[in-house]
C-alpha cells in the first residue's frame, strides 16, 4: 500500500518535472495496441546522490511514440537486470517482450558521467542460457548472439537527453533496420495571445518531442513557412515585419539573417533543394502566384511555371530533379509534378474535392499531402507508382504535413478544442499522437534532417 | 410646512368651487370645443404672422469653416468605418452588397489624388497556408480592379495578402470564417 503511494507520487512529480521542461507534451492518441512489447529497465545508478536525468523515462518515451514499441511498464518488469549476466530470461519471455534494453550509469568525475547499456534478445537469450557458443577456426568460443547491440560512452550531464535519443536511436534501428529520427529538430510557428504579447509571432525550434524549445525570431507581424537546410544548420521562411511578405534565411548557430527575396506581391513557401543551393518559392510578381527556384549564392530566379492560375507550395523530390505542387490549373487546387529538365507537367491527385500542401517521403515512393473530401480536410497519403491513395486522420483542418527524415511519421498542424496544435501520424495511419501547446496557436511544423 | 396644507387644501377646493360656481352655464364638452376652437384660431394666426414676417427677412445656415485637410480627415473618419469588404468561401470576386462602399473609397480616392491605400486580403483558416496566400492576393486586387475602373490610379493603390494569418475572429465556426474572409482597405 505505502509503496503504491509512493510510485503514485514519483509519478506525479515525473509529470510536473516533464511539463515545467517541455512546452510541447504528446497524447498518444491511437495506435499503441498495434505495437511491439519491449523491456526498458531502468538504468543502474553507480555513485553518490541521484542521477542528472532518468536516461531511461526519455528512451521508452520515444520508443512509445515511435508508434512501434509499447515499453512496458516498469512495476510489470520480473526484475531489473543491470547487464546480460543478471537476466532471468524464462521470466522476461513470459512478458511476452522481444527484447530488453538494461544498462548502469557511472558517475566517473566532475559532470562526467558513463554510460553503459545493452539490447539483449530475450528469445535467443532463453534458447541459449546467454551461453551460446560457435565454432572459430575449429574452436569453441562464447559467440554472445542474444546480444543485439552493447555500447558505452561518457557523457556531461547536459548531453543526458541527447544521449537517451542517440540509445534509442541504436534500439530502433536494431529492431526495426530502419534508421531512427530521435535526435532530430522540428521548426514551427507559435502565436501568442496579441492583447498578452508585444511580439506574438515566433519562430521556434525544439526537439523533435518538444523538448528544448528554443526561440529564434519574434515580431510583431505573422511569420511563415518555416524550412530546414539539408544540413540542419538555416531555416528560410516568410517574414511580414517589413508590412509585406519577404523570404529570410537565418543561420541557427550564428543568428545571422539574410534577406532573399523583396519581390512585388506574394514572396512565399521557401525550400531548399536537396543540395541546399538553391530555394523553391513562390512569387507573384510576373502577376498571378507562379513556382521559381533560385540560386542562393546570386539570389537569381528561374520561373519554372507560367500559367493563369494559381500554383503554390512548391516540394522537392528527393532527387532534386523535380518538383511538386499545387495548382488550381484543372479548376479545384490539385497537385502536380515539374520536371525541372523540361518544365513538363503532369497531374498527381485526382481524388477528393481539392489536394494542397504536398510533401515526399524520403525513398521517392510516396506523396503526403491535405486531401479535401466533402468539405473535410484531412491528411493523406498516395502511392507515387499506383496511384492509391489512404486518408490517414480523423483529426480537423489538418494543414502544413512533414515528414520524418526516416519517413516513419508526418507531424502536421491541427484544431483541436479551438486551438491549432501540432498533431503526429504514423506514415501507415496506425499510430497517432498530439502534441497539445501550452499557450498559443502552434503552426506551420517542419521536420528536420537527420541532425547527428 | 403649513403653507404646503394650505396650498393642498386649496388644489382640493378649488375645482369643487368652479363647478359650483358654473353649474348653471354651458356644459363641460361645449367649453371644451369652445377651447379648441379659439386654440386652433390662435395657431393660425400665429402661423401667418410667422410668414409674414419671414417675407421680410430670411436667415441662412453655414457650413463650418474647415481647411481643406480638416474636411479630407473627416471624410476619412467616416471612410475608416466601413473598410471591409467580405468574401464567399473560396472566392475573390465582390459581392454587390459592397459597390457603394467601394464606390465612397474610389471618390475620395479620386479627390485625393496624393492619399494612397493599401488592400490587405484575409482567409478564413480552411485550406492550407500558402493556398490561402495565393486567395488572399486574389481577394485583395479584385478591390483593387473594382477602385481602379472607378477611376483610382493604380499609384494610389498596393495590395498585400496576409492569408489566414491574420483572422479578425478566432475559432472555427461559420461566423468566425465569414468575418475572416476579407478584404481590408487601409489608408497611409
Amino acid at each position: 500500500m505505502l509503496k503504491s503511494k509512493f510510485k503514485m507520487l514519483l509519478v506525479l512529480a515525473c509529470l510536473t518535472s516533464g511539463q515545467a521542461f517541455a512546452a510541447l507534451e504528446i497524447v498518444i492518441t491511437e495506435g499503441i495496441d498495434t505495437s511491439r512489447p519491449i523491456g526498458v529497465v531502468p538504468f543502474k545508478w553507480i555513485g553518490q546522490g541521484t542521477m542528472p536525468e532518468k536516461l531511461t523515462n526519455v528512451i521508452a518515451a520515444d520508443l512509445k511514440r515511435s508508434g512501434k514499441f509499447n515499453p512496458i511498464d516498469a512495476s510489470k518488469m520480473p526484475q531489473y537486470p543491470s547487464t546480460d549476466r543478471e537476466m532471468d530470461y524464462r521470466a522476461w519471455v513470459a512478458t511476452g517482450v522481444e527484447a530488453v534494453l538494461v544498462g548502469t550509469v557511472e558517475l566517473v568525475g566532475i559532470d562526467q558521467y558513463k554510460v553503459s547499456f545493452e539490447l539483449i534478445d530475450v528469445v535467443r537469450g532463453q534458447i541459449t542460457g546467454g551461453q551460446s557458443q560457435m565454432l572459430s577456426n575449429g574452436k569453441l568460443i562464447a559467440s554472445n548472439d542474444h546480444m543485439m547491440d552493447a555500447r558505452q560512452a561518457t557523457i556531461n550531464g547536459k548531453d543526458f537527453r541527447q544521449y537517451a535519443h542517440r540509445i534509442s536511436d541504436v534500439v530502433y534501428e536494431k529492431l526495426t533496420g530502419e534508421r531512427g529520427a530521435f535526435l532530430t529538430r522540428i521548426a514551427y510557428v507559435v502565436v501568442r495571445d496579441q492583447a498578452q504579447h508585444e511580439f506574438p509571432f515566433q519562430l521556434v525550434v525544439a526537439d523533435y518531442d518538444g523538448a528544448n524549445e528554443t526561440m529564434l525570431l519574434r515580431s510583431k507581424e505573422p511569420l511563415m513557412s518555416p524550412s530546414w537546410s539539408p544540413d540542419g544548420t538555416k531555416l528560410a521562411y516568410v517574414s511580414f515585419e517589413n508590412k509585406r511578405p519577404q523570404i529570410f534565411i537565418q543561420d541557427l548557430y550564428t543568428m545571422n539573417r539574410t534577406q532573399m527575396s523583396d519581390f512585388k506581391g506574394i514572396n512565399g513557401a521557401p525550400r531548399f533543394s536537396p543540395d541546399g543551393k538553391q530555394l523553391a518559392l513562390v512569387s507573384s510578381k510576373d502577376g498571378n502566384p507562379e513556382l521559381y527556384i533560385m540560386d542562393i549564392a546570386s539570389k537569381q530566379v528561374r520561373r519554372i511555371t507560367d500559367d493563369r492560375a494559381i500554383d503554390t507550395e512548391p516540394n522537392w523530390m528527393p532527387d532534386g530533379k523535380s518538383l511538386i505542387f499545387s495548382s488550381e490549373r484543372g479548376g479545384k487546387p490539385q497537385l502536380y509534378r515539374v520536371d525541372l529538365a523540361s518544365n513538363k507537367v503532369r497531374r498527381l491527385t485526382f481524388q477528393g474535392d481539392m489536394n494542397l500542401g504536398g510533401t515526399v517521403t524520403p525513398d521517392g515512393k510516396q506523396l503526403v499531402f491535405v486531401n479535401r473530401t466533402r468539405g473535410d480536410y484531412h491528411i493523406a497519403r498516395q502511392d507515387l507508382i499506383s496511384g492509391n491513395m489512404q486518408v490517414l486522420t480523423k483529426t480537423f483542418l489538418d494543414e502544413s504535413p512533414s515528414i520524418a527524415p526516416n519517413g516513419s511519421m508526418i507531424i502536421y498542424s491541427t484544431l483541436h478544442e479551438g486551438k491549432q496544435v501540432l498533431s503526429l501520424v504514423s506514415l501507415d495511419g496506425r499510430f497517432k499522437a498530439r502534441l497539445p501547446a501550452a499557450d498559443g496557436q502552434v503552426k506551420a511544423p517542419n521536420w528536420s534532417p537527420y541532425l547527428f | 410646512m403649513q403653507l404646503n396644507k394650505i396650498f393642498k387644501g386649496l388644489v382640493i377646493a378649488l375645482p369643487i368651487v368652479t363647478m359650483v360656481a358654473c353649474s348653471s352655464g354651458p356644459t363641460d364638452a361645449e367649453k371644451e370645443a369652445e377651447r379648441n376652437r379659439i386654440a386652433t384660431e390662435q395657431a393660425e394666426a400665429d402661423r401667418l404672422a410667422e410668414e409674414a414676417r419671414k417675407a421680410q427677412v430670411q436667415t441662412g445656415t453655414m457650413t463650418p469653416v474647415m481647411s481643406p485637410a480638416e474636411k479630407m480627415k473627416k471624410e476619412l473618419q467616416a471612410l475608416q468605418n466601413e473598410q471591409t469588404v467580405y468574401f464567399d468561401f473560396d472566392r475573390s470576386s465582390i459581392s454587390s452588397d459592397f459597390y457603394s462602399v467601394l464606390d465612397k473609397h474610389a471618390a475620395f480616392l479620386n479627390s485625393n489624388p496624393s492619399q494612397s491605400i493599401v488592400i490587405e486580403g484575409h482567409c478564413d483558416s480552411r485550406g492550407t497556408p500558402e493556398y490561402n496566400i495565393a486567395l488572399g492576393e486574389l481577394r485583395a486586387k479584385s478591390v483593387q480592379t473594382y477602385l481602379q475602373n472607378a477611376g483610382v490610379s493604380s499609384s494610389q493603390i498596393s495590395v498585400v495578402s496576409y492569408g489566414e494569418e491574420k483572422p479578425v475572429v478566432s475559432g472555427a465556426t461559420e461566423a468566425a470564417f465569414a468575418k475572416n474572409r476579407r478584404g481590408v482597405l487601409v489608408y497611409q
